[in-house]
């Protein structure tokens, strides 16, 4: 048997009150494309910190082509070979390319030598890229590239790429995959991070599932359904939501011709955006983040003001209502950002309930709070939803994302909307959890309510959705029916390559 | 390693804990630093915390800790609510100097009539003239985004000029040898904010402080704007999402700090000080915003760090008569005491961790 690339033997990482890793061993091959698979809060980042050198295991160790590995840091990491793409990027927006690229390296060479490696490597690969662009101007997909090509100037003998597709449109999903192979074929190793089944299908030839920090098996990707995969990861049958053939009825909630400047320099203005979205129906929006999903909440929500005919309500001008007034009105919605946004972090679960439930559940009575009604409210939340905490008095920040995230999304439903707006709605959910959400945004709908759901999760709107429209650059596209719709259609109405030269292998 | 690790939930004994860990803290290193001085330290420790509550001449002290803290107390509390929500009054003093003047100012024109509403009205106008000093930096912030830090400590400088201005003109007493300064509101019964209980310190500033501190209290945690103040201080976005207008937030703040500040300058005025003088304000607006911060901005902490301030202040002016000590070092050691409890405050949010890190 040939000896393997990486060698993992029995690594254990445990942080105060929650195992990570739990004797986690599986081999890489050289040239090999390796899955690592698993529900958010399985195990994989900690498992890649560990290959990185940013944290050290408790115990088991690491074998390089058979050499004890145990880097004490990401650069000891990297001089061994090891490279790695995170899923948040770390770049200086008004820096270009090359001046982002040299910042990472140790001894950086001349700017003009550097920008010609940058080009032939870009070449090589299929990655068009321009060194002297500046950062802030590039497409997500376009960053990711700076991303890898950083990682490839180390000719790395294995590349640990986070979640890369997660930011991507599936044309760019493409052009990344194209690279992915040429790199194999070259013999470069691989370890692909994802929960995502079809793309690893594709592109994987070996998988290894993490649940609860255990190794609880492996697979052949290709051989294996994706639905067996899924249940290997959760562990458990999977409820698909049940989505009812519903009615429509009229008109909720119209957007017309509404253009909103940018917030900030490196906000997204909205350029005329339509929108139109009918009681007990569901319209899904994706995009690739950052292309005007905050600000398309905020001018739903009464965050930000507009004129008032270009929002409407039933037909009625809303514009120029705030959020509490949209409440009172029956429009309701969860921001993105659970922590600071959506929720207040140092507050107790009672005191956020509050935040947005005061007018309907009539927490409020002359403008003096009933703290009372509120932690029943608070209690009601976590019972239906099933948050997982010792209670209503405990503060925003000690629940887990996922847990949170049920908390911000069942605080909305419970109050029972007529129009209900929500933004990445099981963002860092646990699958059983996120399918347990959307089934009550689908029951909301079949209620008579609209609901509006923003999201990146393109799987997530197909099951849902009975509408479907993009966001790019601000810009709204028509919205289609979401039955019968492909991938294809899709990625082209999330602005397909973004301008992104198709790769060249 | 000894290293800090971030506490899921803030600890609730520890934020109970901390004052007195600090005090505690304070009189053991303020003790070491009155040896190093030369002078016998549990002696001094005693003089400044024992004598004016329990000593000999406590009949004296006890009513001065009152006069002093009601002031301190009644500004910090408003002061407070702002803090709070992030907004920064740095300009209590000239509020507090404006309140005195216009309170002042409102009874002597009623000059030498006897009413029982004279002082009401001078109560109304002392809460005005520091509502409208205040008002200048919050319309400016709402109007054209300035910084009320900046705009409201600058006022305190103007509001200075005018008080000179005044002593020196439109109050002056006629009948005063031409000595600068307006007529002495003690000796004039419908002006007078006399003692309740003669001899006991106690008079109206005294009850305005106390009613201050119930008021903030139910405001915070029972009422909407209260709730809206502790979101804005927590969480800016979350506190625009809940529906919070900044703008009415502002004002309503630096409305509240800015007439009880000027609430506390005609209180002074109209009873200890008795007059409008050049120097008639003596710091309070100021150590009020660390009167503040001592009661971390909870209006019961803010009545008794007003109260545990006043001490420190009585207690080191005995302590420098009665045993030579240096009034640098009585400084030291009020800065020790802000200084520990600041530091063991950490303590509510992070607990020591002894240990390698991310091990079980």
């Amino acid at each position: 048997m040939t000896v393997p690339l990486l060698s993992l033997q029995g690594l254990t990482k445990a942080y105060p009150g929650v195992v990570a890793n739990d004797t986690v061993s599986f081999d890489i091959g050289e040239g090999e494309v390796h899955a690592l698979l698993g529900e958010n809060g399985a195990g994989k980042s900690t498992l890649v910190k560990m290959i990185y050198g940013l944290v050290k295991p408790d115990s088991g160790q690491m074998l390089l082509r058979g050499q004890p590995f145990a880097p004490a840091e990401p650069r000891q990491a990297r001089a061994d070979g090891i490279a790695m793409v995170f899923q948040h990027f770390s770049l200086f927006d008004a820096l270009n390319v090359a001046e982002n690229i040299a910042l990472g390296m140790e001894n950086p060479p001349e700017m003009r030598d550097l920008a010609a490696r940058i080009r032939e490597v870009s070449e090589t690969y299929g990655l068009p890229l321009d060194p002297f662009r500046t950062v802030g101007d590039l497409s997500a997909g376009e960053r990711q590239r700076v991303e890898i090509i950083r990682c490839l100037l180390q000719d790395p003998k294995l590349l640990i790429m986070d979640e890369p597709t997660s930011v991507l449109t599936p044309q760019e999903v493409d052009i990344l995959f194209e690279t992915l192979q040429k790199l194999r074929s070259e013999g470069t190793s691989i370890l692909y991070i994802s929960h995502k089944l079809e793309e690893i299908r594709t592109l994987c030839d070996h998988a290894t599932i993490l649940r609860l920090g255990k190794n609880v098996g492996e697979c052949t990707p290709s051989e294996t359904s994706a639905r067996d995969m899924a249940e290997m990861m959760v562990g458990s049958t999977l409820q698909t939501p049940q989505r009812a053939s519903r009615e429509f009825g009229d008109v909720a909630m119209d957007i017309s011709g509404l253009s909103v400047p940018a917030p900030s320099a490196f906000g997204t203005a909205l350029k005329n955006v339509h929108l139109t979205v009918r009681k007990g129906e569901i319209l899904g929006i994706g995009g690739v983040a950052g292309n005007g999903q905050d600000e398309l909440l905020g001018v739903l929500s009464g965050e930000t003001l507009t004129e008032a005919d270009a929002v409407k309500l039933h037909g009625q001008p809303i514009g120029k209502l705030g959020p509490t007034a949209r409440r009172h009105l029956g429009v309701l919605a969860a921001p993105e950002e659970r922590l600071g946004h959506a929720a207040a972090p140092d507050m107790s679960l009672t005191e956020n309930a509050m935040l947005t439930g005061s007018v309907r559940e009539g927490l409020e009575k002359n403008g003096f709070l009933d703290w009372g009604k509120t932690k029943e409210f608070a209690e009601r939340i976590i019972k239906a939803f099933d948050v997982r905490t010792p209670g209503p008095g405990n503060a925003a920040r000690s629940l887990s994302g996922g847990n949170l995230q049920k908390f911000v999304i069942g605080r909305e439903v419970l109050q029972d909307p007529d129009v209900l707006v929500v933004n990445q709605p099981t963002w860092g959910v646990d699958a059983a959890a996120a399918a347990s959400i959307r089934q009550s945004l689908l029951d909301l709908a079949a209620k008579g309510a609209a609901v509006i759901c923003i999201s990146q999760d393109l799987d997530e709107l197909m099951e849902i959705s009975d509408s479907f429209a993009a966001l790019n650059e601000g810009r709204l596209s028509a919205p289609r029916e979401a039955m019968g719709l492909t991938v294809d259609e899709i990625g082209l109405m999330m602005g397909g390559a973004h301008g992104m030269e198709v790769a060249h292998v | 390693m000894i290293r800090l690790e971030k506490r899921p939930q803030p600890s609730r004994a520890w934020s109970m804990a901390t004052p007195l860990v600090a005090v505690l803290a304070t009189m053991l290193f303020g003790g070491l630093l009155f040896a190093a001085l030369g002078k016998p330290p549990v002696e001094a420790i005693r003089t400044i915390f024992w004598e004016p509550l329990f000593g000999e001449f406590a009949f004296y002290y006890r009513p001065q800790l009152l006069v002093k803290g009601a002031p301190l107390v009644l500004i910090a509390i408003g002061l407070s609510l702002g803090f709070r929500a992030g907004i920064w009054n740095i300009g209590a003093e000239g509020q507090y100097i404006m309140g005195a003047i216009c309170g002042a100012g409102a009874g002597l024109a009623f000059y030498p009539a006897v009413s029982f509403l004279i002082f009401p009205l001078m109560v109304v106008a002392g809460a005005l003239g520091g509502w409208a000093w205040a008002m200048i930096p919050a319309v400016l912030k709402t109007r054209f985004g300035t910084n009320e830090i900046l705009v409201s400590l600058m006022l305190v400088y103007v509001a200075e000029q005018f008080l000179a201005s005044v002593s020196l003109g439109l109050l002056k007493n006629p009948e005063g040898f031409g000595f600068p300064g307006s007529r002495n509101l003690q000796s004039w019964d419908s002006a007078h904010n006399a003692e309740l209980i003669a001899g006991s310190g106690m008079h109206w500033g005294v009850v305005a402080a106390l009613i201050a501190v119930i008021f903030a209290y139910v405001l915070l945690n029972r009422h909407m704007t209260g709730y809206h103040i502790r979101l804005t201080g927590e969480a800016p976005r979350a506190a625009k999402f809940a529906g919070v207008n900044p703008t009415r937030l502002v004002l309503f703040c630096l409305g509240t700090s800015g007439a009880l500040a000027g609430l506390a300058g005609l209180f002074e005025v109209s009873g200890p000080s008795g007059q409008i003088t050049i120097d008639f304000n003596v710091g309070y607006g100021f150590t009020a915003i660390i009167v503040a911060f001592l009661g971390r901005l909870h209006p019961v902490g803010i009545l008794l760090a007003g109260g545990l301030m006043a001490l420190t202040y009585i207690g080191g002016d005995i302590a420098q008569s009665n045993l030579q000590l240096p009034a640098a070092a009585i400084q030291v050691f009020q800065g020790m005491l802000l200084f520990f409890l600041l530091a063991f405050d950490l303590l509510t949010n992070f607990r020591i961790a002894i240990g390698k890190p991310e091990v079980a």
